[in-house]
């Protein structure tokens, strides 16, 4: 069929299923917007395209499907390499189409010019710069296939203004021939046998969960391995809500501010299996002392991941899909009764972690931030999407809100990316309209992507937005209480910003809760109420997030108070 | 630190070899050489690194990395297989009438060749493994040198079997 390449663009992208894209127009993609104009193609416009790209950010990661940004040259598509950095860390898939000088000033510094493949070439998957129509449609063919199979993340297609013009006999190809690629991710059964036999013979091991346990969609199989082995478990930041919280063995999360029974029981475990995950410092503490009485196992996707910061002792290379039914099946046919066996070790690692479990200390009037965060977990069910931005209320957060599911608890966990909160809300919630989405974040982040409580505001997007406001940025407050003499360098905010005006001048409701007891009578009624608000919440200055691994030190040697 | 010689099939397409080199520089990874050139395929390029490491699991932590860019197709370590490795170097040396003599010597020695002559200097070309070229400089260092221009080593399986079957 005859057709311009922008029409062409938009046709492939319907073929691909994508009903929703986040953009921003400008000078060489206009030819494109008129395309979805005429089409009417679901495009909602961002304030910024830094909101545009976390918001298909937070779209992707509640549902696993790809989120699609919409960006022009130059400074659009600058302005994406921050949520494309932040999608990259947490193998989010996104396919990333920027619009690029005409072919013929390519290279000129052009107008609006920037070199998108060299910008993005360290923070995607793949990327391409699509200068001739012909190749338009098998490139968002592969670049679909890449964002979504193996390891996901996001893909750039960079496409020269002229591209849109030109006319194309187009056809949607049906095959992918890469050389190079492989979505078959099957490993050796063998390591499997080898991992069966090292739990065999473990007497205290313990399973570490990772993102890759979300994207895989294998939270169910897991939980099978976890009646099956009925050990100690925890997860990393990201890896929150494939354990249920009420399990028995389950220590809450681990890791710099993870919990005191996860990091002492992977200190003290001497298997440790490790799932989907990637041994992030955050996780580790001081590497050379991660786990030392543990052989450590690594099922993994990616084989860059094994060894790269930990060596492991036992590798099941491939895809969760093919490695953890089988790990399942080959468990349930063992003549070990593995609940029996590590009972004992079991019942003390959650002693352990009982013995500091996450706190906080009430004071009279004021309101403690796990006191917020506990009562709006106790107020939500498993049909919420928890976001968060970064920073104190991220990690109070990830300790007090009790994600139930995969995809409950969205954070941007790698790149600790302040502003990722609300677009990435504004996703989730365009996304999943029949959910309800509460956006945790600090009078720090927030500030960041503020413009998008206009976008919210436009589009009814219904995002509850909890300011879990310290007057500080907090976690920089925190290190400086700590380790830099008290000394709030650059870190103290002002008390002049209003939210509650910046709210309703963007077209939101705000609400200001300032005492304990405006948790019990006024929160429940404002989470309830349908429509957007912003929850402006003073919480103290001096609150720590604790327990705390400071950096450099081991996991056993957490700050507990 | 070892030095170990992989050869890299990719796409022979705009943009790889800045995929490749980026992906080194980023993750710190230490390279001696690297050079690119056609191959009997038109759509295939072969790129020649010579990586310096502390040991295998920084290896297979570079042969891993490379191994996800996508238009990477195959990767072989030739200093593994049995192979035959070659460089060439270009050394321009100032020759008076005293010395060229001398180094004219050098040249037999080494069973290199002068391609250019000039009043004041000579270029010398010689081909080799690393160690030879390396040898050949420290010689000429006697001498006084100008410029040198150094391809980076390549390689090729010995046997009937190309990398792209290995």
């Amino acid at each position: 069929m005859k057709m311009n390449g922008a029409q062409a663009l938009l046709e492939s992208l319907k073929s691909e299923g994508v009903d929703l894209v986040f953009g921003y127009p400008g000078g060489v993609v206009l030819k494109l917007y008129d395309e979805i104009y005429k089409m009417k193609f679901p495009n909602i416009l961002t304030g910024h395209e830094q909101g545009a790209v976390h918001a298909a950010d937070g779209y992707a990661r509640a549902t696993g499907k790809i989120g699609v940004v919409i960006a022009t040259s130059g400074p659009g598509a600058a302005n994406l390499i921050t949520g494309i950095a932040t999608a990259n860390m947490d193998s989010v898939p996104l396919v990333c189409i920027t619009g690029q000088v005409a072919s013929h000033a390519i290279g000129k510094d052009s107008f609006q010019e920037v070199d998108v493949c060299g910008i993005t070439a360290p923070i995607t998957k793949h990327n391409y710069l699509v200068k001739d129509v012909a190749e338009l449609p098998r490139v968002v063919k592969e670049a679909f296939y890449i964002a979504r199979t193996g390891r996901p993340a996001p893909v750039c297609i960079d496409i020269a203004a002229n591209v849109f013009n030109t006319e194309i006999d187009y056809e949607y190809p049906a095959e992918i021939n890469l050389r190079g690629y492989t979505d078959k991710n099957i490993g050796d059964e063998n390591s499997i046998d080898a991992v069966i036999q090292a739990v065999e013979n473990s007497a205290r091991p313990m399973i570490f969960i990772g993102g890759g346990v979300v994207i895989s969609e294998t939270a169910n199989v897991l939980r099978e391995i976890l009646n099956k082995l009925d050990c100690p478990c925890t997860t990393t930041l990201m890896g929150l809500g494939c354990i249920e919280p009420e399990r028995n063995g389950y220590l809450g999360f681990a890791g710099m501010h993870g919990s005191y029974g996860a990091n002492m029981a992977i200190q003290n475990c001497d298997l440790l299996i490790c799932i989907g995950m990637r041994f992030s410092d955050r996780v580790t503490g001081r590497v050379a002392d991660f786990a030392p009485n543990a052989k450590i196992v690594h099922f993994e996707i990616d084989a860059a991941e094994v060894n790269k910061n930990v060596q492991v002792d036992y590798k099941v290379l491939g895809d969760l899909k093919w490695s953890l039914p089988i790990f399942r099946d080959k468990l349930n046919a063992s003549k070990i009764n593995f609940a029996e066996k590590f009972d004992a070790w079991k019942n003390q690692a959650v002693e352990v972690g009982n013995e500091h479990p996450f706190s906080y200390k009430t004071n009279g009037d004021v309101i403690k931030p796990g006191a917020l965060i506990t009562k709006i977990s106790d107020l939500c069910d498993e049909n919420t999407i928890a976001v968060t931005d970064v920073g104190q209320h991220q990690m109070w957060a990830a300790q007090f809100f009790k994600a139930k599911a995969p995809r409950q608890f969205l954070t941007s966990g790698g790149l600790g990316t302040m502003g990722f909160g609300l677009p990435a809300a504004m996703g989730a919630k365009l996304a999943c309209p029949n959910k309800k989405v509460v956006l945790f974040t600090g009078d720090g982040s927030i500030m960041m992507n503020i413009q998008e409580l206009a976008t919210i505001a436009d589009h009814d997007i219904d995002v509850k937005i909890v300011i879990v406001h310290n007057f500080i940025l907090g976690m920089v407050g925190q290190w400086q209480r700590l380790f830099y003499s008290h000394h709030y360098s650059a870190s103290e905010l002002n008390l002049k910003r209003d939210f509650i005006k910046i709210a309703e001048a963007m077209g939101v409701r705000g609400y200001r809760l300032t005492k304990a007891e405006e948790l019990e009578t006024k929160l429940p009624e404002i989470l309830n109420s349908s429509g957007a608000a912003v929850i402006d919440v003073y919480v103290p200055q001096d609150e720590n997030v604790i327990p705390m691994v400071p950096g450099g030190k081991r996991l056993d040697q957490m700050v507990l108070s | 630190m070892q030095k170990f010689l992989l050869a890299v099939l990719v796409d022979n397409k705009p943009g790889v070899l800045t995929h490749v080199a980026g992906l080194i520089s980023r993750r710190a990874f230490n390279i001696e050489s690297i050079s690119a050139g056609y191959t009997e395929e038109p759509s295939v390029t072969r790129i020649n690194i010579v990586v310096s490491v502390e040991s295998e699991n920084e290896l297979d932590q570079v042969v891993n990395q490379l191994g996800k860019l996508i238009d990477v197709i195959k990767i072989v370590n030739l200093s593994k297989a049995p192979s035959i490795e070659r460089e060439l170097v270009m050394i321009k040396v100032k020759a008076s009438k005293e010395t060229r003599a001398d180094l004219v010597s050098v040249v037999d020695i080494f069973r290199a060749k002068i391609v250019d002559v000039t009043s004041e200097n000579v270029i010398i070309e010689l081909t080799g493994n690393q160690r030879k070229i390396d040898a050949i400089c420290e010689v000429l260092s006697d001498y006084e040198i100008v410029e040198i221009a150094r391809t980076g080593a390549i390689a090729l399986s010995r046997g009937p079997i190309p990398v792209k079957k290995m």
